[in-house]
């Protein structure tokens, strides 16, 4: 293919990429180091109150906003360097929870609250995931053909099914008197408090991740069984190899290549993970890298966004994007090298 | 020898299907439990005791219910259309359509049925109940209490349907331009093999894994000022392009193509390049090879492709819920505005009847293309 006819092909998508990818890049780069807001002077101001026989006046200085000829607040962008990543990271704070080994302290902060939770729930949910995938992937295999379709039609609605929405009909099952609150409470024969405390809203969390990605897993790995080679299994058998054995020595080498891919797609979705604090209606307890940025953007009271502080926030989550990124772009080198 | 001996014991087998028993009743239960629960009064829905949240005792002496006839008449209503669908929808829409034109005649005919099933469903069946049900006696008294009402509240008087519509605007937008875009850029990806092309794809994976607030944290200042930075190039109209949804399907169309190119591509990638060769020899050029001779084979992967950005359209949350304002909104954040006010239990139960309506949709679309939503999750990895 000419260069000229790719050109024509990529061109049109590679100019979206550049246009709504690339580009906001580059401004919150630049917003994390700037900060916008209005100008304000000072000025003197003489307050008189009629008094006996003279006047009583009084002069204050006042800060008001400056307003330009139309009438509007006038305001000034001011490159500001690290001062917004200090504001967002709390250093000061930081350190005296370290100095103090005082967790709560620490936890209290909320961008490092953020990321205690971001990755926890990303190294939690990552075997769970994998595990569970796994089983259905077998219990699946293992069924027979006529129920096949049904059982993957009924996996595949976890999945399928908006993250809001997902989060909240689990979040309905457990709020208030909900029916497996009412369950649990008759199991363990205790009165529960599950929206109370944060421990008990990230296991619910996590049981939502799990059940919303495992069909994915699942099916991916089903795909992959069937493509096991039967000589081997059957070469096994004849030398004795037991049911175990066979899934540990054949089986799952085979979903090698499967089990990183669905491990590297799940890594970089959970670390994002923003739609359960939503669902959960738990940002006043369990906070998430992402849902901080939007937290940010969102006009407070005043109607006003905090651009700045949400630019910086966002700049730190990446920094973990490429850490986790950093393995899956040596191996994809590697195998476009070995393929030349 | 083989089926013998791999044969396995019964204590397996109990265990395997009793563990894909488990699992299905942990898939399908949170969603079929909010839509019961959405055909309920607030007393019933939020019950202790299932047995009262399926029968819902409070909504049948609230006066409405369904009787064992109603739901009769309403199942087979239901098992007819679906019937109908599946046997004889196709060989009409084959003979009716002009030739070349299946994709339309296929629209058409899921207007007509749609049309036809909710006329039957709520015109036609609540006025046969009603002369039946006191005549029957036992069989016409109300069994389960149920009623609608929620849904009236949700889509008339809180105005879903407008949400609906805004939601429909930018899922078709996105679907169609990711397509046109993606399917082009897939197919020069998977027939170049040169470096570029593979940069090309190792930055949209990097682009793909950008968590979605950066991207909108860079466009916020952007489109709330667009009206004064457009100004020199557009003149006195230029737009606001904040809370525009064309705005927003630019910014899905754009977040969704990294992984719309990926999947393309690999598709692309298994149809032989020596069709095209065979094309080009005959004299057509790069682009009439690519429209008479490839897209006729594509369209499988198309329709999957197609599929997952209607996902990301339609379940999107975060871009959605910042970049459109109050009158453009669409489903998703508007059940998040709908659930922040809830006060009472009522609130509560109008805002399920609006997950449920949101996930309707969805449901359907798994029925109708389960194979290929299963063939899209597993071309990305099997194939490589």
């Amino acid at each position: 293919m000419k260069p000229k006819v790719f050109a024509a092909f990529v061109g049109p998508s590679i100019f979206m990429m550049l246009l709504f990818i690339a580009f906001p890049l580059v401004s919150v780069f630049w917003n994390s180091f700037v900060v916008t807001q209005p100008v304000y002077e000072t000025v003197e101001v003489e307050n008189c109150t009629a008094g006996f026989l003279e006047q009583t006046c009084t002069t204050e200085m006042e800060t008001r906003p400056v307003l330009d000829e139309s009438g509007e607040i006038r305001r000034q962008t001011e490159f500001v360097g690290f001062q917004t990543y200090q504001n967002v990271l709390e250093m000061g704070r930081f350190w005296e929870a370290v100095k103090d080994r005082s967790w709560t302290a620490l936890q209290n902060i909320d961008f490092w609250k953020a990321l205690r939770f971001t990755l926890m729930f990303t190294l939690v949910t990552l075997p769970l995931v994998l595990g569970v995938g796994l089983a259905i992937a077998l219990v699946i295999n293992n069924a027979s053909q006529k129920i096949k379709g049904p059982v993957i039609f009924l996996s595949l609605l976890p999945f399928i099914i908006t993250p809001v929405i997902g989060a909240l009909s689990i979040n309905w099952l457990f709020r208030g008197d909900g029916i497996l609150t009412a369950f649990l409470e008759w199991w363990l024969e205790q009165d529960l408090a599950l929206f109370a405390q944060a421990w008990t809203i990230e296991l619910m969390m996590m049981f939502y991740r799990v059940w919303h990605v495992a069909p994915f897993a699942a099916i991916v790995f089903y795909a992959g069984l069937q493509t096991v080679n039967q000589d081997s299994l059957e070469s096994a058998v004849i030398d004795g190899a037991s049911r175990w054995q066979r899934l540990r020595l054949i089986v799952i080498p085979h979903l090698a290549p499967l089990l990183i891919f669905v491990a590297m797609i799940h890594l970089m979705d959970t670390y994002r993970v923003f739609e359960e604090v939503v669902g959960f209606r738990a940002e006043g307890y369990v906070i998430s890298l992402q849902w901080l940025t939007y937290d940010f953007l969102t006009p407070d009271q005043a109607g006003n966004r905090s651009i700045s502080r949400a630019s910086a926030s966002a700049m730190l989550t990446m920094i973990g994007i490429a850490i986790l990124l950093v393995p899956l772009l040596k191996r994809t080198w590697r195998d476009h090298k070995g393929s030349h | 020898m083989t089926a013998k001996a791999l044969r396995q014991p019964a204590s397996l087998r109990i265990v395997s299907g009793a563990f894909l028993a488990f699992w299905c009743l942990i898939a399908a239960f949170p969603i079929a439990w909010i839509a019961v629960m959405s055909f309920k009064s607030p007393v019933d829905a939020f019950d202790s005791n299932p047995l009262n949240v399926i029968f819902g005792p409070a909504t049948r002496a609230d006066g409405s219910g369904w009787s064992i006839l109603e739901i009769g008449l309403g199942l087979a209503v239901i098992w007819v259309t679906a019937r109908l669908t599946v046997r004889r929808a196709p060989p009409l829409v084959a003979s009716y359509s002009p030739g070349g034109y299946v994709a339309l005649g296929w629209i058409v005919a899921a207007v007509l049925i749609g049309l036809g099933f909710v006329l039957v469903f709520f015109g036609l069946l609540p006025l046969v109940t009603d002369l039946l049900n006191p005549i029957l006696g036992p069989l016409g008294r109300d069994i389960i209490g149920a009623t609608t009402e929620h849904y009236q509240t949700v889509w008339i008087e809180r105005g879903f349907i407008d949400n609906f519509r805004n939601s429909l605007i930018v899922t078709t937008g996105v679907v169609t331009i990711s397509l046109t875009v993606g399917t082009l850029a897939g197919y020069g990806l998977a027939r170049s093999g040169s470096t570029l092309a593979f940069w090309i794809l190792i930055i949209a994976l990097i682009f793909r894994s950008l968590p979605h607030s950066v991207l909108v944290a860079g466009y916020l200042p952007v489109f709330i000022n667009s009206a004064e930075w457009l100004a020199p190039i557009l003149g006195e109209n230029a737009p606001t392009l904040y809370g525009k949804p064309a705005a927003v399907i630019a910014v899905l169309v754009a977040i969704n193509q990294p992984f719309t190119i990926w999947m393309l591509r690999s598709f692309f990638a298994n149809i032989p390049a020596d069709l095209d060769e065979a094309a080009r020899v005959d004299g057509c050029s790069h682009f009439k090879a690519f429209r008479l001779v490839i897209m006729p084979v594509m369209w499988p992967g198309v329709i999957t492709t197609g599929l997952f950005s209607f996902l990301l359209a339609y379940n999107d949350f975060l871009v959605t819920s910042l970049l459109l304002d109050a009158s453009n909104q669409t489903m998703v954040p508007a059940i998040a505005g709908m659930f922040n006010r809830e006060t009472t239990t009522t609130d509560q139960v109008v805002a399920v009847a609006a997950a449920v309506s949101i996930t309707a949709p969805l449901f359907l679309l798994v029925m109708v293309f389960q194979r290929q939503i299963v063939s899209g999750l597993t071309a990305g990895a099997v194939k490589g």
